[in-house]
């Protein structure tokens, strides 16, 4: 099998070809050693970071932002993606704060990468003429 | 109307003035007020929950609101004053700021330095001349991350993109994620805008088109957007007869370019720099009314958020220094100028004596190798070598300035070296 990517380790995005024979994979097109190594991960086990948001209620918004705590395989990001839409919380969260553990089994948690207050909490806040 | 006397006014609370107020209670300031029109700090950062922020600067790939998170963290623990809801009207003569909020009504406040840092705001479609009806569902990019990722609305479900930028190319994927269906995005330029790592993770992963040297020609749609009309560009940027092709869809999101937001600035007298977008700045950011210094995109649209805590930093730094009389009324300010495929340089202008300055730079065109100079007349200041140069990224680097006549900047490509 023969795939194409364009390197991202630098700004110089090295067309690879990353080929498949009898076992044995080749990385070619690449101008230094860093593009072998991203071939080879683009071609095995592609990652990626997921950031998306999930339902949060009582804040004064209605979602709350979520980060991966690693990459996650690229082919697991659609069914992690449909059990966030799935998952709510409730107001006051801290940055940080894990929402799911080991997402899909992939050994990832996903956390709240934002501070959220609840809402009643702010507007006493501004009652109090903070 | 209250009356409220400060030491630094910092306007607006996101990055640049988050870092600006941080900067200046940290070096000794003793009364901080960050102004900000909406109802939480952060700024723009809230809306991009997208990873990538802070590599330079924390040597990690936060997301923004991560990133956001840190500075808002820290100004709850410091006695900065925050006032949010908070709209600033003016800046008068003697820097008076008039503002207005809902508990307090009229404010008047009075600061021995203010730091400007408004932003910058998105360039619309009635900016880039799309001709035809006035439908809903023409929107800016940044408008529809707010409606997706913070008011959990999706204002479409089948989207065509103008514009290659970062910022068309983060939402691409992100209305994939939640999903709306992306036609492809289209590029004026023969270049793409934004930086090849978006490029692989936001199109190609997607497999969404990229079509270069096209744009949008017409919006159809009486009450809502029912289609588009593409065209090829030529040389001149004029549309191609023969080349228009019809694309059913019901939302356009426009990711066209940003301005710095310097209404307030300009009504306060401060000069702007027709290249930048933003004031004229010296080594201090400080503009050209004594004591109002400027930060953050409203200076100059930078392309890192790290860039803009670090203009922030250097502008409080700026404002300290006034507060102490230390910046002498300088008559003479000496110009910096953009010399061999140099767009602009902030800052535009330096005192004599200046010492260490950080200046920050766009180029004309790509380059593979080049070697960038500083000269003061014939005298080398700064010297070192680039690669791989290109309009969208900013550069920046740090040299001793003072002294000498004029400054050029310039970049020589390297000849026969990739």
């Amino acid at each position: 099998m023969i795939k194409e990517f364009v390197c991202i380790v630098c700004p110089n995005s090295c067309r690879l070809t990353v080929s498949e024979e009898n076992g044995e994979i080749t990385v070619s097109g690449n101008e230094c050693n860093r593009g072998v190594e991203y071939g080879l991960s683009e071609y095995c086990n592609p990652r990626r970071m997921l950031t998306t948001t999930v339902a949060i209620s009582g804040a004064v918004l209605p979602r709350l932002p979520v980060i991966s705590t690693a990459e996650i395989p690229k082919n697991k990001l659609k069914r992690c993606l449909e059990q966030l839409y799935s998952t709510a919380v409730t107001a006051p969260v801290q940055s940080g704060d894990i929402v799911l553990r080991d997402i899909c089994r992939t050994g990832v948690d996903i956390a709240a990468s934002r501070s959220i207050y609840r809402k009643n909490d702010r507007e006493s806040d501004e009652e109090a003429g903070r | 109307m209250k009356r409220v006397e400060i030491d630094i006014a910092v306007i607006g609370g996101g990055p640049a003035g988050l870092a600006a107020a941080l900067k200046a209670r940290e070096l000794g300031a003793e009364k901080v007020l960050i102004l900000e029109r909406n109802i939480e700090l952060g700024g723009i950062l809230q809306q991009c929950i997208h990873d990538g922020f802070g590599i330079h600067r924390f040597d990690k790939r936060l997301s923004g609101t991560q990133y956001a998170q840190l500075f808002i963290d820290a100004v709850e623990q410091s006695d900065i004053a925050v006032k949010l809801d908070t709209m600033v009207l003016e800046i008068g003569a003697d820097k008076t700021i008039y503002a207005c909020n809902k508990s307090e009504g009229m404010l008047e406040i009075n600061s021995g330095a203010i730091v400007l840092a408004m932003g910058c705001r998105e360039r619309t479609a009635s900016q880039v001349l799309i001709h035809g009806d006035r439908p809903a569902g023409v929107l800016t990019a940044g408008a529809v991350q707010r409606y997706i990722n913070m008011e959990g609305y999706l204002p479409g479900s089948k989207a065509v993109i103008l514009g290659s930028g970062d910022i068309g190319l983060i939402m691409a994927r992100r209305m994939i994620l939640e999903g709306l269906a992306v036609e492809g995005v289209y590029e004026v330029m023969a270049a793409p805008g934004g930086l090849t790592r978006n490029l692989v993770q936001c199109l190609d992963d997607f497999e969404i088109p990229l079509h270069l040297s096209t744009t949008v020609t017409a919006v159809h749609g009486r009450k809502r957007v029912e289609a588009v009309t593409v065209a090829q560009v030529d040389g001149a940027m004029k549309p191609v007869a023969g080349t228009e092709r019809r694309i059913e869809c019901d939302l356009l999101v426009l990711a066209v370019g940003l301005i710095p937001e310097n209404e307030l600035s300009r009504a306060a007298g401060v000069e702007i720099d027709p290249r930048s977008g933003g004031p004229l700045l010296d080594e201090n950011f400080m503009t050209g009314v004594p004591g109002i210094f400027a930060a953050g995109n409203v200076a100059v649209v930078f392309d890192l958020v790290d860039y803009v805590s670090a203009s922030g930093e250097i502008a409080a730094a700026g404002a300290v220094n006034y507060l102490r009389g230390k910046l002498g009324e300088e008559k003479s300010r000496r110009p910096v100028k953009a010399g061999e495929n140099v767009n602009f340089v902030v800052p535009q202008r330096l005192g004599r004596e200046c010492g260490e300055t950080t200046f920050f730079l766009r180029v004309s065109s790509p380059q593979k190798a080049a070697t960038l100079s500083c000269c003061s007349g014939k005298k080398l200041l700064f010297k070192k070598r680039c690669r791989f140069l290109a309009p969208p990224e900013m550069l920046t680097f740090t040299a001793d300035a003072s002294g000498g006549d004029e400054l050029v900047i310039a970049l020589k490509e390297e000849a026969g070296r990739r």
